[in-house]
């Protein structure tokens, strides 16, 4: 069932808060042993929360608009007094005293959290094999991988453990794993939702964004946990989000530009099956009335070098607070030094000591011009050319990753490999623009395609109209 | 061609990071980067001495709250997270080098 469905089952009493998270629970306890969604499911609290519910309702409250729905959230997000690993040993066992406001905001609208979901590490990563807690597998094919870094959230909602699901996108990690998994992700615009209470990673690219089976429930999500937050300082000043009085408005004389540096031709690495749906994609749009045209916006080819630089050097600061002297597991040794030494040494995996070892290089002196300087002007062009072309178009698409779920294993060993997955997300960080993958059919592997629709800041309305255009043709045509 | 970033860099780099690296972490690291370093330089042939560099997408100033005392957590609270706490406070070990 979707979200919307259980919200309006629930509040009118046709069906109990209960019985649809122990249908969940249910469908968790069959294959989640497989899949490795979770860290943590949180079924007894879940149970708790649905009889409130229930409760409520019986005694004739008005619940919110996700009362009752079951909701995942990726394992960067605090819960108070639930355990909020990262996927990392070095907050194993950490149990924040603090929700996230996303959270409150959830717990306000009456869904009920079912656990927090498996990630790569501290989000660093774009298959969730870089967890301290074993990998997640894709749940169209467990020999693959659900995408990154918040492949447990989409997993689960591939999986129907959950109908939602939030997750963190930061180069594109709600984008990628949704389009990998099959099912509609979103990275609204930078400041839309507040980030109080998301472990930061890189904080001026990091955004909380939904998963959701339907562009209509993510459009729902979004609107729940959007608006101003003034706990977090970069949080933009507005009211939440009305998505749904726009969301059927189609594209009928939209115009909508085809980014030609993020597909076709103009895409190293790019798979004929992916390709193939973005032509498709074209053909749709057209038939509904919009104006396709092919789109250039020419810096963005330097957004993973760019941000292959930004990100490590926001995130070596950031993961600095890990020492082991005030929260999370500590590994004595002889002396203060040593002991923060030890603990990040035991603490820290791979990927994210690669990762802080590349900001601090990047930013020390005698680099900082050269690497982390360039960058940020490079971040400016960036933002420059996507203002150009919005010129010309309302909405901006190409495909979300340049390829279908690849097997486990397959790009561990060089992470260059596995960084350009994100080629075609990244760009929506750096400017700090909203964009969304919409499942789309499937290539000739069978797995799931994601186009991504992209549009200039605070433009989320536009993106889901286009989304759920997309949405409604999405199962034509395909065997 | 020469490395982008040397053994000895990265040496540093991990100890300014308060990261210990064995000698094989070191050879495998300093590959790794030198292959992010050496994508990042297709950045080099990039004119842009008249952009402005980014810090952030939004172009937010000076954000203050009010000047009133809200909530803060509770010592019990933070300090029930602490690896090793001792008189309502966190307990370091030596920090001068004598135990």
């Amino acid at each position: 069932m979707e979200a919307t469905e259980i919200a309006e089952k629930v509040s009118s009493g046709e069906v109990s808060a209960r019985s649809v998270v122990e249908h969940h629970i249910e469908t968790i306890n069959k294959i989640e042993s497989d899949v490795n969604a979770f860290n943590l499911v949180t079924a007894e609290q879940a149970l708790i929360d649905a009889d409130e519910i229930d409760s409520k309702i019986a005694s004739g409250e008005t619940l919110g608009p996700l009362a009752g729905v079951p909701i995942s959230i990726k394992d960067n997000l605090c819960t108070r007094g639930v355990e909020t690993t990262c996927s990392s040993k070095i907050l194993e066992g950490w149990k924040p005293p603090y929700n996230a406001t996303v959270i409150e905001k959830l717990k306000e609208a009456g869904a009920v959290v079912m656990g927090k979901t498996n990630l790569d590490e501290f989000a660093m990563g774009s298959s969730t094999e870089n967890s301290a807690f074993g990998p997640t597998r894709n749940p169209h094919n467990l020999e693959l991988v659900p995408g990154g870094s918040s492949g447990g959230s989409a997993a689960a909602v591939a999986a129907g453990f959950s109908p939602l699901a939030l997750g963190s996108d930061t180069g594109g990690s709600i984008r990628q794993p949704a389009a990998l998994c099959g099912v509609v992700g979103v990275k609204p615009t930078y400041g839309r939702v507040s980030r109080y209470g998301l472990v930061a990673f890189a904080s001026s690219l990091d955004q909380v964004g939904p998963f959701a089976n339907t562009v209509s429930d993510a459009a729902l999500t979004l609107e729940v946990i959007s608006g101003h937050d003034p706990r977090d300082s970069t949080s933009i000043p507005e009211k939440p989000l009305n998505i749904s009085e726009v969301l059927n408005q189609g594209v009928d004389g939209m115009r909508i530009g085809v980014i030609e540096e993020l597909s076709g031709k103009g895409l190293e690495g790019i798979s004929p099956d992916v390709s193939s749906r973005v032509e498709e994609a074209i053909k749709v749009f057209s038939n509904a009335g919009a104006i396709v045209e092919s789109a250039s916006v020419p810096a963005s080819i330097y957004g993973l070098s760019a941000y292959y630089v930004i990100a490590p050097a926001e995130a070596s600061s950031n993961l600095a607070r890990y020492d082991g002297i005030r929260f999370g597991p500590r590994t004595e040794a002889a002396t203060t030094a040593e002991t923060m030494t030890a603990t990040r040494t035991k603490g820290f995996g791979d990927e994210v000591k690669r990762r802080i070892m590349l900001g601090t290089y990047a930013l020390s002196a005698g680099y900082y011009d050269a690497y982390y300087g360039k960058s940020q002007r490079v971040r400016t062009l960036i933002m420059n050319d996507f203002a150009k072309a919005y010129e010309k178009f309302d909405i901006l698409i190409s495909p979300t990753a340049p390829t279908t779920a690849f097997p486990l294993g397959d790009k561990t060993a060089d992470p260059m490999q596995m960084y350009l997955q994100d080629v075609c997300t990244i760009p929506s960080n750096l400017a700090g623009h909203p964009a969304m993958s919409v499942p789309f059919g499937f290539g000739e592997d069978g797995m799931p395609v994601g186009i991504q629709i992209l549009a200039p800041a605070m433009a989320e309305r536009e993106m889901f109209q286009a989304a759920k255009v997309l949405e409604s043709e999405s199962g034509k045509g395909i065997e | 061609m020469v490395q982008r970033i040397s053994r000895e860099e990265v040496a540093h780099v991990a100890r300014l990071a308060q990261l210990a690296l064995s000698e094989d972490e070191l050879d495998a690291f300093t590959s790794q980067l030198a292959a992010v370093l050496d994508h990042a330089a297709d950045l080099e042939a990039l004119n842009v001495d008249d952009v402005e560099p980014s810090t952030h997408p939004f172009p937010l100033k000076n954000v203050l709250r009010g000047d009133e005392p809200g909530e803060g957590f509770e010592v019990e609270e933070v300090l029930e997270v602490a690896p090793k706490v001792e008189e309502r406070q966190f307990r370091v070990p030596p920090i001068l080098g004598e135990s």
